[in-house]
């Protein structure tokens, strides 16, 4: 058994790779679709509106499909993007429900001191954004780490795939799976425990959302 | 008298949302050193006025002048012009994410473009005149009403601006706590800086006011120096008003 | 136009596929609803040993993701003795699994409501499981139909993956109409098509049934 750990380890670094990568990839887009629809003229806000919503709505693997047959993609690079949009869309609402509960007077103050428009979203209402927003993207966080596991749908060799490929040999489902199950454990609650520490770290005294 | 400096200039001032005409040709003007207080009825459109004034909240129709030149409203020019006119509002509307130094300092770093040791020096100034600086290393949500108010002055002054308007500044304190602000605004007034206020502090206003304008329903309806305006109004609303705001926050 | 017409030509099929699908989520939401109060009331109110086992329940397979979870239950269980069907197995996936998110929504709720409700009914001379069942979980239950409803569209749209072990649904039909006609795209933007409608038409049932539970001046204030 000791001999299949190195595949199970290359598995465990595909899901993290790709797990990083479109988290990363939709925190940023996610960053710019909840500001778009939120200081966005009407145009661009009912599209940032609509790409939230549809990209909400439909199964990850469904998006899979689309960018793997539809783009000739390769299955990393497929995966990254329709994982990537797809919390990308989630992201994005936990944005804008932290934009809108930043009090309407702060980009009005900011206005009155003489900041851009896109000063201000960027000085005063972005690091007030992230803050409040901190919980939800850990939860974010972990879903993503799970959603790599749907990437084995299109090829890409990940943990799941991994222990698959060594059950077919050494036929201990049961062993193998517990094994990927407390990694992914891991990987997750080990991510979450860091964006705690994160979330601690720039806590203001007397602000955030409170429910 | 010598002639003093103009400041500030308006000019027929109208803006409605949809059919309610909150402003209706409002003109008036400030020189410099001067401290102006509009007083009127709620709703009749005294915060509306200095958004306007601001382009905070752009004016339908008017002019508006800045130390007699015309301000041509476009987005970057209004930027620079904003600058200069400092904003205190009644919620304060402190940067939460900010202590109460780097809420003075951001509109130096940020839009003046100055040093962070310039932007931090100058900024402990101000946080000095206002008796703030003490607490320059907290958060808003850890200061009291009368001290964030403090700091929203500290943050206007540190643009150096050339008039600072107020919106109610003192009217979502506990009453203890607004002599402390309206202190702070006297002795501003006093050091010679142009102020334009919309306060019912009628202590306030005839201590400092050089004119009191009253406004209702979008229009001036008299406008005179304190002793004119509190002891001997002309006008029969101004009369109404000023009793009743006598009634509801007594004398002084 | 010639698009519309291959989407008509394979709406039949794909339409057995969506009942499938309908069912596959029906019977594994009810699953999870069941399952979510248990779950709930015993890490809250269960002794120690109960509340412990609850937690570890809702830890796993809030922890793991849900695809390993169906593998385990259709390629693992095999091996202990368990045999499901690639249909059951994926409802068993789907039902444990949203059982444990909604037993969290739950806890949450229930954690809202103000501890003076309990103590009323305790007062009443109430016995403790009678206050649980007639004053805190009727509110509770009021609570948590905005977060269960999302997480019914989340088993709906994670029907999807039942096919990886063979199950018969809307995923696998296209997949199969895909490769046999080979138009991948025509016919998987008609099933995203088909998707989004069928999340739109749950969205609005769920806004009518949240409307018609309403107590005025009882929401949850955020
Ligand atoms: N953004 C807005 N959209 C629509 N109507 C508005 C808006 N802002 C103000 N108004 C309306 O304009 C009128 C004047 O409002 P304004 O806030 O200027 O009055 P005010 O004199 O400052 O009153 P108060 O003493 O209560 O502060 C009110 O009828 C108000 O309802
Ligand atoms: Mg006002």
């Amino acid at each position: 058994m000791i001999e299949y750990l190195p595949g199970l380890f290359r598995g465990v670094i595909v899901t993290i790779k790709l797990g990083f990568s479109f988290f990363i990839f939709g925190f940023v887009v996610g960053n710019i679709i909840a500001i778009g629809q939120v200081y966005g003229n009407k145009f661009i806000s009912l599209f940032c509106a609509g790409f939230a919503w549809v990209f909400r709505s439909l199964p990850a693997l469904v998006i899979l499909y689309l960018w793997y047959f539809g783009f000739n993609l390769s299955p990393f690079l497929a995966a990254v993007l329709a994982l990537g949009l797809r919390t990308a869309a989630y992201q994005s609402q936990f944005f804008r429900g932290a934009i809108q509960s930043i009090a309407r007077g702060q980009m009005t103050a900011a206005r009155s001191l003489g900041m851009s428009k896109l000063r201000a979203v960027v000085k005063i209402i972005m690091p007030q954004m992230l803050r409040l927003s901190l919980p939800y993207i850990s939860n974010e966080y972990a879903i993503t780490i799970k959603d790599t596991s749907l990437a084995f749908a299109i090829g890409v060799v990940e943990i799941l795939k991994e222990g698959r490929l060594i059950i077919t040999v050494l036929h201990n489902p049961m062993d193998i799976f517990m094994i990927i199950a407390v990694i992914y454990l891991i990987i997750t609650r080990g991510g979450t425990y860091l964006l705690s520490l994160l979330e601690k770290h720039y806590r203001i005294p007397g602000f955030e959302i409170s429910n | 008298m010598e002639e003093r400096k103009e400041i500030l200039r308006v000019e027929d001032l109208h803006k409605s949302y949809g059919t309610n005409k909150v402003l209706q040709g409002i003109s008036l003007n400030i020189k410099q050193g001067q401290t102006k207080v509009i007083i009127g009825p709620s709703g009749t459109g005294k915060s509306t006025l200095l958004t306007c004034v601001n382009y905070l909240n752009p004016p339908d129709k008017g002019r508006i002048w800045l130390e007699g030149e015309e301000i041509i409203y476009s987005e970057r020019e209004i930027n620079k012009i904003r600058q200069k006119k400092g904003f205190v509002f009644q919620q304060f509307n402190l940067f939460n994410h900010l202590t109460a130094l780097g809420n003075v300092m951001v509109g130096l770093t940020e839009v003046l473009k100055k040093k962070k040791k310039e932007a931090r020096e100058k900024a402990m100034y101000e946080l000095e005149r206002v008796g703030m600086a003490d607490c320059a290393e907290q958060y808003p949500a850890e200061l009291s009403g009368g001290q964030q108010q403090r700091v929203g002055i500290a943050r206007a002054l540190a643009m150096d601006p050339l008039l600072i308007m107020f919106d109610e500044p003192t009217s979502a304190l506990d009453p203890e706590l607004m002599g402390e602000v309206l202190d702070n605004m006297t002795k501003l007034a006093l050091e010679g800086m142009t102020l334009l206020v919309v306060t019912h502090e009628m202590g306030f206003a005839r201590a400092v006011a050089d004119d009191i304008i009253f406004m209702e329903n979008g229009r001036i309806v008299e406008e005179g120096p304190p002793e004119k305006l509190i002891m001997n109004p002309e006008k029969k609303r101004t009369i109404e008003f000023l009793q009743k705001i006598t009634q509801l926050y007594g004398e002084d | 136009m010639e698009l519309i017409t291959y989407w008509i030509s394979i709406l039949p099929e794909l339409g057995n596929g969506v009942i499938n699908t309908l069912i596959m989520t029906f019977l594994a939401v009810s699953m999870s609803a069941v399952l979510a109060v248990i779950l709930a009331m015993g890490r809250m109110y269960g002794p120690r040993i109960i509340s412990t086992l609850c937690k570890w329940y809702i830890e796993f397979f809030r922890g793991t993701p849900l695809l390993a979870q169906l593998f385990i239950i259709y390629y693992g269980l095999p091996s202990w003795g368990l045999n499901f069907s690639s249909f059951t197995s994926a409802v068993l996936a789907f039902g444990l699994n949203s059982g444990a998110y909604v037993a969290e929504y739950l806890r949450g709720a229930v954690q809202s409501i103000d501890k003076g409700q309990m103590t009323a009914g305790l007062a009443m001379g109430m016995t403790k499981f009678t206050a649980i069942r007639k004053i805190i979980l009727p509110q509770a239950l009021r609570f948590v139909i905005p977060p269960w409803s999302n997480d019914v569209i989340y088993t709906l749209k994670y029907t999807s993956i039942a096919f990886l072990v063979g199950a018969q649904e809307l995923m696998s039909k296209a997949k199969i109409i895909a490769s046999f006609n080979f138009r991948f795209i025509d016919t998987f933007v008609f099933v995203a098509i088909i998707y989004l409608i069928l999340v739109l038409l749950l969205t609005l049932f769920f806004n009518w049934l949240e409307r018609k539970l309403k107590i005025p001046g009882f929401e949850i204030k955020n």
